[in-house]
């Protein structure tokens, strides 16, 4: 019953991305360009601009928001934190440095075009999330709530100042990078949704087919211990996946923060903690909630366009300080 | 016959500190040991070291098998803890938390249903008087609503070995009392054994079977209760007479009647 709702609110939104943005469209020409797309008939008139831009635009913007839900998610769950996310925790910033190393040295695996700034974003993502926990682990053992942010928000601002050096002997493209880094999703194509369609397929199916063993970390790492979890491997198994996919996401979007904080929290509200249920009903909500925050960015000072990663950042901040009041006034 | 838990030789250390040393002793069949010792004696870190929690040197058998070359899964359907303290962040239901307890007799991905997991599941939940409240947030319980919790959780994981870490910690009486006569009736069974870590010496001394007096990391007594925990023992190790306090608090308690 849940998911029905869940189902309608992720359809309502890809169909309003469709057809609103800063050209007027009909319902019709939506229907027609949809059809296009799946039966494979080129399209006419205007048509031809949903299914070349909106479409794919949208269908990424759905794939980022339900890759960055889910891998808050299963972060929140692994160290039973409520705050724990790719932007909090820092690791899209480590992939960020990452991406824009690879796009200033244009490393590239032939015949991929988009191959190298993937691989050194996830390979940033994974460096930063060792880092970062050990790091934590290191100041306090138990890994607590505020130990992690703050250990995180510190390695953040590290890691946005070597961007910003970087930046510096960019020459021509420095203005591309600083807009990428803001989040970005203006001009994706196919292979920007089929990238997304493969990762989330591979590593979000290992997220979701690990969600009892999360269940038992989200009661307590030691607990899932005493069940019989295998808690190191299921650990860097997370680790990884969460890492090669806010990798992925950010090689493909930039660095949109919060959606993974924001989503996971209020659909919980709704589930309860149960990765079964959390995991699947986060993707679907996140997807809805990014393509939303996508219409937003690029309708609201049309014909200019926001950088995505503002939108969230701006909603996804009131959201953060009212949990955090929340869980202060229920004395956590 | 081959003992429930089988410790040889075990040593812990963190960083420069030794915290346990040359520890040796066995459970059998039918067995409640207590473990006792003033506070960092190094109690809290056996029960670590069984559970692989902790890096340690020695050897530690379960059912005559190394714990270190068995899988978490199968060393779980063997040896079952009870925490000391449960910190839970989220609002997982009661019923989900005793439901984990049948995490390692499933097998592997995907799996959902385990054979007798639903029926253990129910036992469980009625052994701990917890049908009332399966449904409620395990955030609401009070401290021994909620280790009545985990203990529904570990019996639904049914390990032939219980080991208890300061059970009676933050429990009433009434709890107290509860709690041991569950784990007096569920130790009847053939073929299980109870290892608690406890504080309380006069419970100590009225459910254990067997008992070790630690200090400092070192075993200093093995035998009976009466005879491990004799007031020699105890004075030598708490350095100081523990049973004249006892006798005082006792007789303070029957002149106020």
């Amino acid at each position: 019953m849940v998911y029905a709702v869940f189902v309608v609110v992720l359809l309502a939104s890809f169909g309003v991305s469709l057809l609103f943005g800063s050209v007027p469209v009909s319902a019709r020409d939506c229907i027609a360009a949809l059809r296009g797309a799946i039966t494979g008939v080129k399209p006419a008139g205007s048509s031809v601009y949903i299914a070349s831009l909106r479409i794919p635009r949208a269908l990424t913007a759905g794939l980022v928001g339900a890759t960055l839900s889910l891998t808050g998610a299963a972060m929140q769950g692994l160290l039973k934190n409520p705050l724990a996310d790719g932007s909090t925790l820092g690791v899209s910033s480590g992939a960020s440095l990452g991406a824009v190393i690879a796009i200033i040295t244009r490393v590239s695996i032939p015949g991929l075009p988009f191959s190298g700034t993937t691989v050194l974003a996830s390979c940033g993502a994974f460096l930063s999330l060792l880092l970062i926990l050990s790091l934590a682990y290191r100041l306090d053992g138990s890994l607590s709530t505020n130990t992690i942010i703050l250990v995180g928000v510190i390695f953040s601002m590290f890691a946005s100042s070597v961007i910003q050096i970087l930046v510096t002997f960019a020459g021509h493209r420095a203005r591309d990078i600083m807009f990428w880094t803001m989040g970005s999703l203006s001009g994706k194509g196919r292979g920007d949704v089929l990238l997304m369609l493969f990762a989330f397929a591979v590593f979000g199916g290992v997220l979701f087919s690990l969600s009892r063993e999360l269940n038992a970390f989200a009661v307590g790492e030691d607990n899932a211990r005493a069940v019989g979890v295998n808690v190191r491997r299921v650990k860097l198994a997370v680790l990884i996946c969460v890492s090669a996919l806010i990798g992925i996401s950010v090689s493909v979007a930039g660095t949109v923060a919060f959606v993974g904080l924001v989503t996971p929290h209020m659909v919980r509200m709704v589930t309860g903690p149960n990765h079964r249920r959390l995991m699947p009903a986060s993707a679907i909500a996140g997807a809805s909630f990014l393509m939303l925050c996508d219409l937003i960015s690029r309708t609201v000072l049309n014909p200019r366009e926001l950088p995505i990663g503002v939108v969230t950042s701006l909603i996804g901040a009131v959201v953060f300080i009212y949990i955090f009041y929340a869980a202060r006034r229920r004395g956590q | 016959m081959s003992a429930l838990l089988d410790v040889r030789n075990l040593a812990v250390r963190y960083g420069a500190a030794e915290i346990l040393r040359g520890v040796s002793f066995s459970v059998s069949e039918g067995e409640w040991l207590m473990i006792a010792g003033p506070n960092g004696a190094g109690k809290s870190t056996i029960i670590n070291a069984v559970t692989r929690g902790v890096r340690y040197s020695g050897e530690i058998y379960c059912d005559g098998r190394d714990i270190a070359r068995i899988k978490p899964r199968e060393l779980a359907r063997s040896v079952g803890v009870l925490a000391q303290n449960h910190y839970v962040g989220y609002a997982f239901t009661v019923e989900e938390v005793v439901r984990l307890g049948r995490y390692s007799h499933t097998s592997g991905f995907l799996s959902r249903g385990d054979g007798g997991g639903d029926s253990a599941v129910e036992a469980a939940i009625d052994a701990a008087g917890l049908r009332p409240m399966l449904k409620q947030s395990v955030l609401s319980l009070s401290g021994g609503e909620l280790q009545r919790a985990f203990l529904a959780q570990l019996l639904a994981q049914n390990p032939s070995l219980l080991i208890l870490d300061e059970p009676t910690n933050h429990l009433d009486l009434v709890y107290q009392k509860g709690l041991f006569e569950l784990i007096t009736a569920w130790l009847k069974t053939p073929g299980r054994a109870v290892v608690s870590v406890i504080h309380d010496l006069s419970l100590a001394r009225a459910f254990g079977s067997r008992a070790i007096l630690l200090d400092r990391g070192t075993v200093v007594a093995d035998g009976t209760p009466d005879g491990a925990l004799s007031p020699e023992n105890l004075s030598k190790v708490y350095g100081m007479d523990v049973y004249g306090w006892f006798s005082h608090m006792l007789g303070q308690w029957g002149a106020g009647e």
